[in-house]
């Protein structure tokens, strides 16, 4: 008898179950889907797809990389955030880099040492020296100081670890010079890859340098497709974009101002430049001088 | 105007929403409770499932139900992973690993959507359609039924009935969520979220690479994922995907889909027990912890303290630009303070005390306002302990709402409270004591233990959210996780029902002179103080060793 009501229990749930699971799970998004094909709702259903010459060239809302096949930044186009999916704006392996904000202690690479693979270590950066690389190539690629606080001039993560009789400059691997000489009396030196140092005090030294290039070009977004970049960024490309495509900075710039997104109803987001949308109307300013 | 200004007209734009939705909604939820007619479509249903609706259940009849349903739940959500390479839709995909599967059939059934899996490279449509976002639906429905049957422990008196769990997750189901998804997915396509079965498509970038553009019936899930407090994202990115979350308004209408039911159901709850103020405290204890939580996370993540934020310039990695960093620390507070787990941004990338504040957010038990129907229930637990402390202060017998808390009624209580403490605390402990465990950790130091305590109360407490460095697609971490999700849903689950079949036996206590009036801001007062003091007792120590000695210097 107990045994009974327990599988009629069971039963009914199962009932339930499979009911709700047409309703919910078959006929609703299908019904949403149906509706979704009205004119004005169809083209973003579909994903916001591109054409160029009637080939799709990507979604306006899903970024892109702008490098070459070695993955250099393509100079007569404004280039995307640092991504964190895939091997960058991979759709198919959307991700942060979920390092935190102490994130700050390297591991160096060390000569002629391979991983289980027979490829040779590259060791890790850590999201410091990643920020400090970053910064430094687009310093070098618009031609503007890529410094920043707590990075060394070689762009890297700027952080001692401090030992009674000894500080060591952990991220930069000898024979590197390091950032500083001394420390609060003790001698600085090189990183030797494969030592550790844990027992070691971090001090990640700040420096006084002001950041020029600013904070989203040097940081990868949540989701690895950001579509956009901040007004700053794009600015800072801007002469280097027009000097590429023998266009007057005046005509780059009106572009942006074309492509970017204020904050809805005056408040809520951030002003942001769709970098596809503004490559795109780059080229088809070219074709139609 | 300067982004502290659009972040606070950002917040105060959404509590004048709910405000406006707060009592009509509030009423017409009552009404869907209350209401002693049915629906044609849903007299349909009763008959399809073979219950009697006019016939209501005891307390236990009625957590057994929701366990049986709990169960057939799991087992068809393993069972559609499992076969996924037989399914339509199924995008190529493999089956899902057993242990992956396992912790994915009760992560979503237990309204946590926990993911150990990435969404675009694991799930084909059928699986998400029908077996992940019929969860995100029924297991709302079952936590708002749990919910009210404890407001009508409080409500009625000399009776054993509590309702029927079938007519209340019908209803629930039917009149509440399901019309409220379908408008609000179609608003999201309107903001660009994809509804489509397109698969993938590769196309040729314009810098003359491949990228692959996924597909997906996403608006559909989004909606209910949010509205549910669910948040198991459709891909890895979860709500700071573009297609998830397309512009900075879909992203403020996806925060306000998270707070409508919760917030709104305490109108719910004074309707139900005839006095509307007592709804008005809940709310106002839920408010004043969810705006100070609110601010706090903005604080810390706009003053952007930390290295590699200060390194920057703006707590901005991990950060979608057209969300900004004020709207993603709002979106961040709101998905812990409710059960939701859903991110636009990425809290492993967050400031120390920022992500130290999410944390706590969780630990609060999500009452403020809490995943839907269980952060009402987790609040009213919290007000008969509140009101047990009081008692104690002046040697009365406690009563709330009429209602005598006394020995029988306070252990549920306390035991309720202690449930997921135990699961966080014993769960982390075992994760760090086992070198194998520790291995999962991408950040090193403090960080990496914050991952680790940060995915044991994300599970105990049914967020779903997590610091996603950490690696938890392991056989240990798929079960330890699994299991403190299960028992920190089912277990509160059986308390609460247990506290309601006791108050709703007992005759009202009359209000005499000595009775603590429960609509008071000394009340409001009592019930936050309490709230916080034993959620800082329960996990001072663990939080010391994370957020706290990584934040403070």
């Amino acid at each position: 008898m107990r045994m009974n009501s327990w599988i009629r229990q069971h039963l009914a749930a199962l009932r339930a179950l499979l009911v709700l699971t047409v309703l919910l799970g078959v006929a609703y998004p299908a019904a949403v889907w149906a509706v979704a094909r009205v004119p004005g709702l169809n083209h973003k259903a579909e994903g916001s797809l591109i054409s160029v010459d009637g080939k799709t060239v990507g979604s306006e809302i899903i970024g892109q990389s702008f490098t070459d096949a070695e993955g250099n930044p393509l100079k007569q186009y404004f280039q995307s955030r640092p991504s964190a999916a895939g091997a960058g704006y991979d759709p198919l392996s959307t991700a942060a880099s979920n390092l935190g904000p102490e994130d700050v202690l390297d591991t160096l690479p060390i000569p002629g040492a391979k991983d289980d693979e027979g490829n040779p270590d590259e060791g890790k950066q850590s999201l410091l020296t990643q920020v400090c690389a970053r910064s430094k190539a687009i310093g070098e690629l618009e031609g503007v100081d890529g410094g920043r606080p707590y990075c060394t001039q070689d762009g890297v993560g700027a952080v001692l670890k401090v030992f009674p009789d000894r500080a060591v400059s952990v991220n930069q691997a000898c024979p590197a010079t390091p950032f500083v000489a001394a420390y609060q009396g003790r001698p600085v030196e090189c990183g030797k890859p494969g030592e550790d140092y844990a027992s070691g005090r971090t001090v990640p030294i700040r420096g006084n340098i002001k950041a020029v290039v600013p904070p989203d070009a040097v940081t990868a977004s949540g989701s690895g497709l950001d579509p956009h970049i901040t007004p700053a960024y794009a600015e800072l490309q801007a002469p280097r974009v027009a000097t590429a495509r023998g266009m007057d900075v005046g005509k780059v710039r009106e572009l942006i101002a074309e492509h970017t997104v204020t904050r809805t109803l005056g408040f809520m987001g951030e002003p942001a430049v769709n970098v596809l949308e503004l490559n795109l109307a780059l080229d088809r300013a070219k074709a139609g001088s | 105007m300067n982004p502290t200004l659009a972040g606070i007209l950002f917040i105060g734009s959404l509590v004048l929403a709910l405000a406006l939705v707060y009592r009509p909604f509030g009423g017409y939820m009552y009404r869907v409770y209350t209401g002693t007619g049915h629906l044609a479509p849903e007299k349909f249903i009763y008959r399809l499932i073979g219950v009697k609706a006019d016939s209501e259940q005891r307390w236990g009849t009625y957590v057994r139900s929701i366990l049986a349903f709990s169960l057939v739940s799991v087992l068809l959500l393993y069972g559609l992973q499992r076969l996924q390479d037989k399914l339509l839709f199924n995008l190529g995909f493999d089956p899902v690993v057993d242990h992956v599967a396992w912790n994915t059939a009760i992560s979503f059934v237990t309204n946590t959507n926990w993911q150990a899996y990435s969404g675009e490279s694991t799930m084909g449509y059928l699986v998400q359609m029908a077996g992940l976002a019929v969860q995100n639906f029924v297991s709302a429905a079952v936590g708002m039924s749990v919910a009210i049957a404890l407001v009508r422990g409080f409500a009625r008196s000399k009776t054993d009935l509590l309702g029927n769990f079938w007519v209340d997750l019908v209803r629930g189901t039917v009149r509440i969520l399901l019309p409220i998804a379908f408008v609000g997915a179609l608003v999201l396509v309107a903001g660009g979220l994809i509804q489509n079965f397109n698969g993938i498509q590769t196309v040729a970038t314009l810098a003359g690479g491949e990228q692959s553009i996924t597909g997906g019936p996403v608006a559909s899930q989004e909606v209910i994922k949010e509205l549910g407090t669910n948040g198991g994202g459709f891909y890895n990115a979860n709500s700071a995907h573009p297609f998830e979350n397309t512009t900075s308004w879909t992203n403020w209408f996806e925060i306000f889909l998270i707070l409508v039911i919760p917030f709104t159901l305490t109108r719910t709850f004074g309707l139900m027990v005839k006095d509307k103020r007592q709804g008005y405290a809940i709310l106002a204890v839920m408010a004043t912890l969810a705006i100070a939580s609110v601010t706090l996370v903005n604080l810390a993540e706009i003053s952007h303290n930390g290295t590699v934020p200060q390194a920057v310039g703006a707590a901005t990695e991990g950060k979608e630009v057209r969300f900004g960093v004020s709207n993603s620390a709002t979106f961040g507070a709101a998905t812990t303070l409710t059960s939701t787990g859903a991110v636009n941004s990425f809290h492993d990338s967050y400031t120390a005390l920022g992500g130290g504040m999410l944390m706590f957010n969780m630990m609060l038990g999500e009452v403020a306002p809490g995943g839907v129907g269980a952060g009402l229930y987790g609040m009213l637990i919290l007000a008969v302990i509140a009101v047990f402390v009081a008692g104690l202060m002046v040697g009365r017998t406690p009563e709330y709402l009429g209602k005598r808390i006394g020995a029988r009624e306070i252990k549920f209580a306390a035991l309720y409270f202690l449930v997921t403490p135990a699961l966080v605390l014993i769960g982390t402990a075992a994760a760090m004591a086992s070198p194998e465990q520790r291995a999962s950790m991408l950040n090193t130091g403090p960080h990496g233990f914050s991952e680790v305590l940060y995915a044991f109360t994300s599970a105990a407490n049914n967020n779903g959210s997590a610091f996603a460095g950490i690696t938890v697609n392991t056989p240990w971490y798929d079960t330890a996780l699994g299991l403190a999700m299960v028992f920190g849903r089912f277990l509160p689950i059986i308390f609460v029902l247990a506290l309601a079949g006791s108050l709703a036996a007992q005759q009202p206590v009359p209000v005499s002179a000595g009775t603590l009036p429960t609509y008071r801001p000394q009340f409001v007062g009592l019930v936050v103080g309490v709230t916080v003091i034993l959620v800082a007792l329960t996990y001072l120590p663990a939080l010391a060793l994370g957020p706290l000695a990584e934040g403070i210097r």
